[in-house]
């Protein structure tokens, strides 16, 4: 029997019990549609956490003050143990490496900043021309900080969206001096706004020369360095080499803490994985529900047609023939099925999208290939039962009934 | 050509055996008209599903056309019922929701004939039945006469050796059942080998040879001169 046959002919009979197939659609495309909207829902929450660190940079080591004994957070000092604080020097001297790309050193604190008789109080990031690529962000207007000696304490200063709409409404800013604390900077530039990135509100806050900042505060301390790595690779080696510089400027001390946001990420990413797959695992029992309804309604479907199936033998068709057109009807039916659960699922993908913008909805090819997969499977599967029993069927009983 | 050798059919209902078939012995030579007939539960039905290769004996040797059939896989028999047999049923057993046509078509279709083939068989096989105008029509627009037509195209597209009809007129008015009388007989003169059980004396009579079965044995086996 030739393949167009086959399908013609089993096509046939599902338009031939139209209550039946749309039964049989409704349950395979459900079953499909709902492990593609799941999958792409873990999926999505693997992919914002991902992307909420990858804003904060990529390949970055942080380089902290203070001996921690677990990665993260902040350190926790011993008694006693005044941590030495890391200075510009430190950060100047890690720039020999030739597994760093970048690197900037970081003091934060909050201060005053006014304009024209309006005054907030805003946090103020004190850092260089490098934090710009490390950070990922971008210039709405204007330019960086200046790439200048680091220990210049240049009267410059970069604004946040909120801060400049705060101080200047609609004016002009670029240009304009706001007095920060007891000294006055020039405004060269504005943040475009990224939004919120692990809380840090890249439109609150206001950027000068880590030079200025120190003289600001009067500290000649660093609160972070920021270092970032020439590869994935590398980082290893560049914490060695970290360390190992440090502890030669310290006289021997080990007084930092090394953190990798690719560790965290990592693990993150393995569990957000984990999470995708059961998800998924739970929406396949969905297909396993519809598998078994569908077998149950080919067993019907065997015992209406026992007339017709008994016909074929007796015009010749081996009981493998009627395996197969029982076998090709199901597979039509799962992949009409798993088409309807793509549309089905992927309508709803665009939903909840539309209504969670934040949501990096998307899914994976691989899902795509697993729904349609496991739909056929399923539906092979669970009519395997009925076709065997279909060809099984006496001929000499299937036509002796009217 | 037909040989059956000491066949055998016991039927278990129960824990009792039904002998539906005993000890037949039979030949039935190419191109011949041999009715069967006989009371009810005598073993026409299933003497006629033995020789269609749609039931097996259970003792006993069938040679058709010389080959040994009884020892074949389904696979083999299935491709004998294929090529060298047609049924005409009583209830016609058409496909209710394939027209006409693809109800002729049916055969071919599992045996993988070409479709220009295929095509031109059932045109020609309407043809033959003068029902052509009745193509396109399901079994439930067509009368017991056009259905039993249509059954008989379907048996005889294939071009088979062998027709078996198992009271194909049992469900048909006197005047359609003639005319399905006369297009078997016709087809038999062209050459096919005709075996029909029938309650109707009459139809027996038609045939060149008479079967008369009792209780799973041929009482008589009588040929027209
Ligand atoms: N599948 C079966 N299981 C049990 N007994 C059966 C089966 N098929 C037939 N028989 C028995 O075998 C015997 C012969 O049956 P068969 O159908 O061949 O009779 P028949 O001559 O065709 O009768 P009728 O004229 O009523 O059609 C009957 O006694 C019947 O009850
Ligand atoms: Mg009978």
């Amino acid at each position: 029997m030739k393949t167009i046959d086959i399908a013609r002919y089993s096509l046939g009979s599902l338009n031939g019990a139209r209550s039946r197939t749309a039964l049989m659609l409704l349950a395979m495309s459900i079953g499909v549609a709902s492990v593609l909207v799941l999958t792409s829902l873990g999926e999505a929450a693997r992919r914002y956490v991902s992307g909420e660190f990858a804003s904060l940079g990529t390949n970055l080591v942080i380089v902290l003050p203070g001996r921690t004994e677990t990665a993260g957070g902040e350190p926790s000092m011993l008694i006693g143990d005044t941590p030495r604080a890391l200075t510009l020097g430190d950060a100047q001297a890690l720039l020999r490496s030739s597994l760093i790309r970048h690197v900037a050193p970081l003091n934060i604190g909050s201060a005053p900043v006014s304009y024209g008789g309006l005054e907030r109080d805003i946090p103020i990031w004190g850092s260089t021309a490098e934090l710009l690529e490390i950070r990922h962000w971008k210039m709405g207007l204007g330019r960086f900080l200046p790439k200048t000696e680091w220990d210049r304490a240049s009267p410059v200063c970069v604004l946040g969206q909120k801060v400049r709409k705060e101080l200047f409404g609609n004016q002009p800013v670029l240009g304009e001096w706001v007095r920060i604390g007891d000294r006055r900077f020039r405004v060269i530039g504005i943040l475009e706004s990224a939004g919120e990135s692990l809380g840090v509100a890249v439109e609150d806050m206001v950027i000068v020369p880590v030079a200025s900042i120190q003289r600001l505060f009067n500290t000649s301390s660093l609160f972070r360095i920021l270092v970032e790595a020439r590869s994935r690779e590398a980082i290893p080696r560049v914490i060695e080499h970290i360390t190992h510089t440090i502890r030669e400027r310290h006289q021997g001390e080990e007084d930092i803490t090394v953190i990798t946001q690719d560790a965290v990420l990592a693990t993150f990413d393995n569990i957000l994985q984990a999470l995708t797959l059961t998800v998924a695992g739970i929406a396949a029992i969905s297909l396993g529900v519809a598998g078994i309804l569908i077998m149950n309604v080919m067993l019907v479907a065997v015992a209406q047609r026992t007339t017709e199936i008994g016909l074929l033998k007796a015009l010749g068709a081996p009981e493998q023939q009627i395996v197969n057109l029982f076998l090709a009807e199901a597979a039509l039916l799962s992949l009409l099925g798993a088409g309807l659960g793509l549309v089905i699922g992927q309508v709803g993908n665009g939903l909840i999208g539309y209504f969670y913008p934040d949501l990096p909805m998307g899914t994976p090819l691989w899902a795509f290939a697993a729904a349609i997969g496991v739909a056929l499977g399923t539906g092979l599967l669970f009519s395997l039962l009925p076709a065997r029993r279909a060809a099984r069927l006496d001929p000499v009983q299937a036509l002796a009934r009217r | 050509m037909i040989t059956l050798e000491n066949i055998q059919r016991i039927f278990l209902v129960g824990d009792q055996k039904v002998h539906a078939l005993r000890d037949i012995n039979l030949h039935i030579n190419a191109g011949e008209y041999l009715s069967i007939m006989g009371p009810s539960g005598s073993g026409k039905s299933t003497l006629l599903n033995l020789l269609g290769l749609l039931d097996r004996p259970d003792a006993g040797r069938y040679r058709l056309d010389g080959q040994d059939v009884t020892t074949l896989s389904d696979k083999q028999q299935a491709r004998l019922r294929r090529e060298r047999i047609g049924f005409v049923f009583q209830f016609f057993h058409l496909v209710p929701r394939l027209t006409a046509a693809q109800n002729i078509e049916l055969p071919m279709m599992l045996a993988g004939l070409p479709v220009d083939e295929r095509q031109l068989r059932v045109r020609q096989a309407l043809e033959d039945m003068g029902i052509t105008d009745r193509a396109d029509h399901r079994p439930d627009q067509l009368s017991g006469g056009q259905r039993q037509r249509v059954a008989i195209a379907r048996a005889t597209v294939m071009q088979p050796g062998l027709l078996l009809a198992d009271e194909p007129t049992g469900n048909l008015d006197r005047a359609s059942g003639k005319d399905v009388v006369d297009i078997l007989e016709t087809l038999q003169r062209h050459g096919i080998t005709l075996i029909v059980v029938t309650h109707d004396p009459e139809l027996g009579e038609r045939a060149q040879r008479h079967l008369h079965m009792v209780d799973g044995a041929i009482i008589t086996d009588t040929a027209k001169p």
